[in-house]
């Protein structure tokens, strides 16, 4: 019976238990005695139960009695608690930042049932790797694989939502009937569509988004069968998607069918759908992939023209995540495991010296008879309550940089916002912070308090052995080398995006204002329609003050980055290989003097290239140069899009694809040249205003003359030029941001931490600097000894800390556009730093040192 | 300066009983776990995790001091300590007693006059 209490004493904390339980046990030994048998069970329940409550108390006493003296002790030194509660902050909140942004990308499930199962599907041709599927191919890969259990298709789309209110441009999806229920998506109100809707000839039936359910109609639960007006044609509401539900992304606000005529089957280069399939059970990616390439050959061997060399690729919908943005998350989170690290090792340090200063304090507990777990535990407590702060603070910090930062997080995924504070965030943040004050606090306390004898009463003032002021060299090396790698890291992603920002995009974007106002079909189905709306649109804004040109495009350069066609020149079979495509887009004349593109010879487009005359078109450089090699481009032809087409002007080349990427060569019809009937994708809708002064003071006065030209029609994406261009590298420039301002927390820690070492160092040894200055030793050699000594530490650490900055630099070798992983200037800057960092460092030590009198230092004991 | 007596008030029943138990004279502590018993007519029994956390608390506080003397060797057991109260413990006693008073007087005054046995 006995053990059995004693074991059960073991609840209570050690110190308790050394002090009572001798005298608990006599207690229940007279208990035990004085109760019969049959109340025995009752006894030990009540028992149980009892040392339960009485020891949880105890530990509570402890505890409370430990926040107390952390408070005092605290309060004592605020320099030493403000410095190691930032110390932490910064870690602590750097990492849940990156966290909170990884995890949308990176970790977290999609919220879709068996979201392993879910996979993207593209079709692959050289110089292609993602492209969109045509309908014709779609259908051909749906029956014939043997993976899939079910696929769908969807495509992004933008409608003139009218009717009630302002009209609106909305970001539509097409799906097909078969999309949603494979997502397992179930809608809030209504139901999905059906095989029917999707059908060619249906009538429209649209789902809502929960937010413009809400937004739009007040979240009405009559909307359900009520017709709204898209693009001027009639759609039944049939349901209303839940509020956690997006697809493709948070943009998209409303659903509707396809509805794919038997025309769209014809073209099988015709790649506009997107396709999403579900794996069967226990099918593999691998397995999937090697089935469709089965399929792919057949097909090959079916279409040998259309489908020369067409592969399947197929990657996770959850990794459907460009590599660049990946890319940078990774960097992200790298460079915050690094400030953690360094913080963390700071706080080691700040710590390890508190607790040799304290050596003595400790001591003296030890010997009136503190247990070694006692004052282990008091600085337990402390070490947590100094990280619970830090934590705190690091995680109001992150809620607060997290919404800047979520443009790091691209949307193209199917999920919520990154918000700083739900609860994975808020775990993440917690343990890390426990961790943080356990091992880093906790160790020291322990290495200490295993020596907490009395010989640290005998020492002398002479507090830190040789052993530990090694381990504190290790740690502030350890930080350097840390922080190199961060300051390399930045220098190299810096010069690329200057790199990359000094590219020259091909056109000029100084007071240029842009907007879109895209015309619907089938109210604008007509050529003659549309150019008398766009006539009528440009000769108004051009009349306006300041105004020097306008034109309109089918697509701005780094917003549509599609629209590429193959190109037939002579001889050449028509591939769909990157080699013999161009950029396609219709343009009213103007446009190109409005964006400042030269041109090279001939002429713009003109209102004179109209239908029944040859078909135009105005090429660019690098097109001219591929074709007609040192040639006279002018009055050449090419077939291109269905038509055979003339060069009549040569321009400059633009970046299309943004300022990272290379782009086609690019070609540009007349507005007039598009066909009733066909390519109303292609129907310029994107207004470029060129104006001298500050073009967006015009707004207000263009979009009367938008509303004086068709009152239906919504003005949307408002945006200057430069904006656009800037977009094009402002997740990049944030990333550069991040890590700068990174880069900067682990430069000024690593400075504090060599200074700590070197103070303490100093003071530590007062009374050696002393003896050496009364032997004859003069201030300027003591300020070398001091000034020697973090150099070491410091050439220590940057060795190191180049050799893993060249790895780092090399893992991101794909993000450097070009600047190379071992770029010098970078190095030396890096290393230029370290250099001013330690004498930083070393700067107060190294004078107080310098004072030091001969004659206090040494009677100071 | 010396905590003042008020601070401690009101002191939890257990901690009031061990000061009554140890009024008259020093004892360890089963013996308390006894008197405490016996004055309250069994109604009130301590655990001895309950015991010995006030006792830790109490000792703290400054109510109660560990003692050297030890009763006649013959009546004592090697394993005990025994514990006295102080002057202060005593005075903290005091002042609960009279804040107890001092309710009972305001709830007579309020109509709630205990039952005479």
């Amino acid at each position: 019976m006995m053990p059995l209490y004693r074991l059960l004493l073991h609840l209570y904390p050690a110190s308790f238990r050394n002090e009572y339980a001798g005298e608990m046990c006599a207690v229940f030994a007279r208990r035990l005695r004085d109760t019969s048998a049959p109340g025995l069970p009752a006894l030990w329940i009540g028992v149980f139960f009892e040392v339960l409550f009485n020891a949880a108390a105890v530990h509570l006493d402890i505890l409370r009695q430990d926040l107390r003296y952390t408070a005092r002790a605290l309060r004592r030194t605020p320099g030493f608690a403000a410095t190691a509660v930032l110390v932490v902050a910064l870690g602590v909140g750097a990492n849940t930042a990156a966290f909170s942004l990884a995890d949308q990308v990176l970790l977290r499930p999609l919220p879709f049932p068996h979201p392993e199962q879910l996979v993207k599907l593209w079709e692959a041709v050289p110089g292609y790797s993602h492209m969109e599927l045509s309908p014709a191919n779609f259908e051909d890969w749906k029956r014939m694989n043997h993976s899939f259990a079910a696929m769908g298709v969807y495509t992004d789309f933008a409608m003139n939502l009218a009717g009630q209110g302002e009209p609106e441009r909305l970001d539509v999806t097409l799906v097909d009937s078969e999309l949603l229920p494979m997502l397992g998506a179930q809608p809030l109100l209504g139901h999905l569509f059906t095989a029917a809707d999707n059908r060619d000839g249906a009538s429209g039936t649209a789902l809502l988004s929960y937010g413009l359910w809400q937004r739009r109609f007040g979240g009405d639960r009559e909307i359900l069968g009520r017709q709204i007006l898209l693009n001027d044609e009639k759609y039944a509401v049939i349901g209303v998607m839940p509020r956690t539900f997006y697809f493709p992304n948070r943009d998209s606000q409303v659903w509707t069918p396809f509805r794919p005529s038997a025309q769209s089957y014809v073209d099988r280069n015709d790649n506009w759908w997107l396709a999403v399939g579900r794996l069967r059970p226990g099918v593999t990616l691998a397995q999937a992939s090697s089935d469709m390439a089965v399929v792919t050959a057949q097909l090959e061997r079916q279409y040998p023209k259309e489908l020369e060399k067409t592969y399947a690729y197929l990657s996770l919908l959850r990794d459907d995540v460009s590599t660049q943005s990946r890319l940078l998350l990774y960097a992200l989170v790298g460079a915050a495991v690094c400030v953690l690290l360094i913080a963390c090792t700071n706080l080691a340090n700040l710590l390890l010296v508190r607790a040799l200063v304290r050596e003595k304090e400790l001591a003296v507990r030890t010997a009136i008879g503190a247990g070694r777990e006692r004052l282990v535990r008091q600085l337990t407590t402390e070490s947590l309550v100094l990280a619970s702060m830090g934590g705190g603070l690091g995680v109001v910090a992150a809620a607060f940089t997290v919404p800047l930062l979520s443009r790091l997080v691209p949307n193209g995924l199917p999920v919520e916002q990154a918000s700083a504070l739900d609860w994975r965030v808020l775990l993440f943040a917690g343990v890390l912070t426990a961790l943080t004050g356990m091992i880093f606090g906790v160790a020291p306390a322990w290495r200490v308090c295993r020596k907490a004898d009395l010989t640290a009463l005998r020492e002398g003032a002479r507090a830190g052995s040789g052993k530990k002021e090694r381990l504190r060299s290790a740690l502030v090396m350890a930080e350097v080398a840390a922080s190199v790698v961060l300051l390399v890291s930045t220098g190299l992603l810096l010069r690329a995006l200057w790199k990359l920002q000094g590219n020259d995009p091909g056109f000029r974007t100084e007071g240029v204002l842009t907007l879109r106002t895209a015309l619907p079909n089938p109210k604008y189905d007509s050529t003659a329609l549309r150019a008398s709306f766009y006539n009528r649109v440009l000769g108004d804004v051009r009349r306006l003050p300041g105004v020097t040109d306008a034109g309109y495009i089918t697509g701005l350069p780094m917003v549509m980055g599609g629209g590429i066609w193959p190109v037939e020149v002579g001889e050449h079979v028509v591939q769909r290989n990157a080699a013999h495509t161009a950029s396609m887009r219709f343009v009213t004349p103007g446009f190109l003097s409005a964006m400042r593109i030269p041109l090279r010879t001939g002429r713009d487009v003109s209102d004179g290239d109209t239908l029944d005359r040859p078909f135009a078109a105005v090429v660019s450089a690098s097109f001219a140069e591929r074709y007609w090699p040192h040639q006279d481009p002018l009055g050449r032809h090419f077939k291109m899009a269905f038509s055979d087409r003339t060069v009549v002007g040569v321009v400059g080349d633009i970046r299309v694809r943004g300022m990272e990427n290379s782009s086609e060569p690019q070609v540009y019809f007349p507005y007039r040249q598009l066909q009733d009937g066909s390519f109303q994708y292609y129907a310029p809708k994107d207004l470029v205003v060129r104006t001298v002064g500050d073009s967006g003071a015009l707004l207000p006065a263009i979009q009367r003359i938008v509303r004086a030209a068709d009152g239906q029609q919504p003005v949307s994406d408002v945006r200057t030029l430069a904006d656009i261009v800037e977009a094009s590298t402002a997740s990049r420039a944030i990333e550069v941001r991040v890590l700068a301002a990174f880069a900067a927390i682990a430069f000024l820690l690593a400075a504090v931490g060599i200074h700590g070492v070197l103070a303490f160092a100093v003071s530590s040894r007062a009374r050696e600097i002393g003896v050496r200055m009364a032997l004859g030793a003069r201030r300027g050699d003591i300020v070398r000894m001091v000034v020697l000594r973090g150099a070491l530490l410091a050439v220590a650490g940057v060795v190191p800390g180049v050799a893993l900055a060249w790895y780092a630099g090399k893992a991101m070798e794909a993000l450097l556009a070009g600047v190379k992983p071992y770029d010098t200037t970078t190095f030396l800057a890096a290393a230029g730093l370290s250099v001013a960092m330690t004498l930083l460092g070393c700067l107060l030590p190294a004078w107080r040192a310098a004072r030091v009198d001969p004659m206090t230092a040494m009677r100071l004991d | 300066m010396p905590p003042q007596p008020a601070t401690l008030l009101p002191l939890p029943s257990a901690t009031f009983h061990i000061l009554m138990a140890l009024a008259s004279e020093d004892r360890h502590g089963y013996a308390i776990i006894q008197d405490v018993e016996l004055r309250t007519g069994g109604a009130l029994r301590l655990s001895a995790g309950t015991l010995y956390r006030s006792i830790q608390r109490m000792l703290e506080q400054g109510l109660l001091v560990e003692t050297n003397e030890r009763p006649a060797p013959e009546l004592d057991d090697e394993r005990r300590r025994y514990y006295r109260i102080t002057a202060f413990g005593t005075s903290v006693a005091r002042a609960e007693a009279r804040r107890l008073n001092e309710l009972v007087t305001m709830a007579r005054a309020s109509g709630f006059a205990p039952e005479k046995a």
